[in-house]
């Protein structure tokens, strides 16, 4: 789960992590106030949405005057914030973090993720705050420092120190990084980050160490011992077809093709999507229906494949292992008939009476085509959907 | 021979009360030798009991000091996973088979951590589990679409396992042991280290190795078997469409930082000698065309 950056400030603080003051807004009038009460000189007005790139987007402004605030609080608010991550489309911002301007000595870049081959947080610095990561590890990776942090003995502030000296921080400082990276793997563990960034972490004309922007993830599997960070879940940054799909237990991710695709089982409905495009069309979805694929499941990931105008066809590809292709049958004819179903359907069905399953396809009545095999399955689709587009 | 487990192994059911546990232990004990092989089920509050003839222990321990038993499965939820393989690794089992899908990943580092140096060997979780056709099924995927033979199959994912095990029959191949390692980021044995014990089992020919997007255990496979593999291997990788940046179902199914797409994946594997197809109804027929 993700969640905003002043969110993600909000809890690296209550660890000790140091950041700018800020505060966030709703409506421009909040702004305002946020302002006066921050004082100073220089005001920085940021879009909140789940995505980086915010600043080139146009999202992220220096105010010099209250009315500079109250300016760029009008023209953000509500604006379609387009960056290299939201897609074309872009996000609608509903929220803003107004902060006290700081003043950048250095631009640095701590990280944290879970590595799979060492299993376990490794921290990532960087001299090269500011940039995207994956870019100084492709141009300059002298610059990137990895620590695999030891679980039992956590991070050790000899590590912590030989990391801050690597990356530039000034021996008079060192001791504040110490604290914000502590503060940091803290936050990480214990409230079951997946991903943690701090792009960039900057060194003040004063010496100090600040988080000036935050990016938190956090693991799916641990927020039922987290309900505090699961209430800060911000529908407005998410599919709504994905959030309706969640509400069924169903994994749906949207995707730009023409074919829906409905397939039980996570790897099988990746290769379910790799074999459409295989044979020159492009998936509609990523849709797993799990283990149970009952006909009520299957009912509502058809209307919610349906609800996408680009669908012009669904494939069904099931692998019936314990479950028994006759029911998964019985439930793809009564979601066809309770949706009214009019683009073409191909059914895939593989295993326990499959012979019986697809005889009650046929005896259905309606005009759904069997396949053999998942790539034949895929050759009927493209081509029932071709046929369509040129009718 | 197969790898792992075979119809000499006997095993203590970890949940075998619950709701999941229960439904799957059914199938595994109605599967081949499955009534010699399932001999301990472990619940602390309904020790002394049975489940169906089975008996109930209170701890992993006691199940193996009463029953012999050197292997686990695990269906517990989500919140008491990791505890319970901790348990069955502290009680000295061989291998330790973890069903259960939304473990938490700190959880599962603690508990890697804890195995570092334990001669335990842990498969999954949030995996199908592990099968020796018409001899042994540990795990939750359907029995009677296998036969036994001599074709290893290694895989991420659940459903496209079943997918290449078909594809198999239809060929008229069977297989020597299937092993579904599961697709979270942090757990046990990975694609390389299945690969070694099928190398080393004489009654495994070939194999064939699926994976998908998000991180780098086929590349780190491809490698070993470049150097050390003395079968043919034949590989496919889900997910060529997958976008960068969304989860595709499991947890370690993920395009990060421009690393772990299908199409990296695929160009190590074939640099490393292994055959591919990008069309996952080849994946039988590509493992014949080497035999």
């Amino acid at each position: 789960m993700n969640i905003h950056e002043y969110q993600g400030k909000e809890i690296l603080r209550r660890f000790g992590v140091a950041t700018p003051r800020g505060i966030p807004c709703f409506s421009v009038a909040e702004a305002d106030a946020a302002a006066r009460e921050l004082g100073g000189q220089v005001w920085v007005v940021k879009a909140q949405i789940h995505a980086g790139g915010r600043g080139k987007g146009g999202g992220v402004k220096v105010a010099k005057t209250p009315g500079e605030v109250h300016q760029f609080a009008s023209s953000i608010l509500g604006m379609r914030l387009v960056t290299h991550q939201t897609g074309p489309e872009g996000r609608i911002v509903h929220r803003l973090l107004v902060e006290e301007g700081a003043d950048i000595r250095k631009e640095l870049y701590v990280g944290m993720v879970v590595d799979r081959s060492t299993q376990r947080v490794t921290l990532i610095a960087s001299s090269e705050g500011g940039m995207e990561i994956e870019e100084v590890a492709a141009h300059t990776p002298e610059k990137i420092h990895k620590l695999a942090i030891d679980p039992v003995a956590g991070l050790t502030d000899a590590q912590a120190d030989e990391i801050a000296r690597r990356i530039g921080i000034p021996e008079g400082s060192i001791a504040q990084a110490r604290l914000f990276m502590h503060g940091l793997y803290r936050a990480f563990t214990e409230c079951d980050a997946s991903l943690a960034e701090i792009n960039p972490l900057i060194l003040t004309g004063d010496g100090r160490v600040l988080a000036l922007d935050v990016k938190l993830n956090f693991d799916d599997n641990a927020l039922f011992r987290h309900p505090e960070i699961a209430a800060l879940r911000d529908l407005d940054e998410e599919d709504p077809a994905e959030v309706e799909a969640s509400k069924y237990d169903l994994s749906y991710i949207s995707l730009n093709g023409n074919i829906g695709c409905l397939v039980n089982g996570a790897g099988l409905a990746m290769a379910t999507m790799d074999v459409i495009k295989l044979f020159g069309a492009e998936p509609a979805n990523f849709l797993d229906v799990g283990g149970g694929a009952t006909t009520q499941k299957v009912t509502e990931a058809f209307k919610l494949m349906l609800k996408n105008p680009k669908v012009e066809g669904i494939l069904v590809n099931i692998f019936g292992g314990i479950m028994r292709c006759d029911t998964i049958a019985e439930g793809v004819i009564a979601a066809a008939r309770e949706v009214k179903l009019s683009v073409p359907l191909v059914v895939r069905m593989k295993g326990t009476n499959e012979e019986i399953g697809r005889k009650m396809l046929k005896e259905s009545g309606l005009p759904i085509i069997s396949a053999d095999n998942m790539a034949d399955a895929a050759q009927k689709i493209v081509a029932a959907v071709s046929r369509g587009s040129r009718a | 021979m197969s790898i792992l487990i075979d119809r000499n192994t006997r095993v203590i059911t970890q949940g075998i009360t619950g709701k999941t546990g229960a439904f799957h232990t059914r199938l595994c004990r109605d599967y081949a030798n499955g009534r010699a092989c399932f001999v301990a089920g472990v619940n602390p509050n309904k020790a002394g009991e049975d489940f169906e003839g089975i008996p109930i222990f209170a701890s992993v321990k006691e199940a193996k000091e009463r029953t012999g038993a050197t292997v686990s499965v695990i269906y517990v939820p989500p919140p008491h996973a990791a505890g319970a393989i901790d348990e069955a690794v502290d009680a000295g089992l061989d291998l330790v088979i973890c069903i259960t899908e939304g473990v938490p990943v700190r959880d599962m580092i603690a508990t890697r951590n804890r195995m570092r140096g334990r001669k335990t060997l842990l498969v999954g979780p949030n995996c199908p589990g592990v099968i020796t056709p018409d001899e042994i099924k540990i795990g939750i995927m359907p029995g009677h679409i296998h036969k036994k033979g001599r074709i290893g199959v290694v895989s991420r994912s659940g459903t496209l396992t079943y997918e290449a095990v078909g594809q198999l029959m239809e060929l008229g191949l069977g297989q020597s042991t299937c092993v579904g390692i599961g697709g979270d980021p942090v757990n046990g044995l990975k694609h390389v280290d299945v690969m070694k014990l099928f190398n080393e089992d004489p009654d495994t020919d070939a194999v064939i190795m699926v994976g998908e997007i998000g991180g780098e255990d086929e590349e780190n496979c491809a490698r070993w078997i470049k150097e050390n593999m003395r079968k043919p291997v034949v590989g496919f990788i889900a997910g060529v469409t997958a976008p960068p940046g969304k989860r595709m179902g499991h947890a370690g199914a993920i395009i990060s930082g421009g690393k772990g797409t299908a199409a990296e994946k695929l160009a190590v594997m074939e640099a490393c000698g292994i055959k591919v197809t990008r069309n996952p109804a080849e994946m039988g027929k590509l493992l014949k065309s080497v035999l």
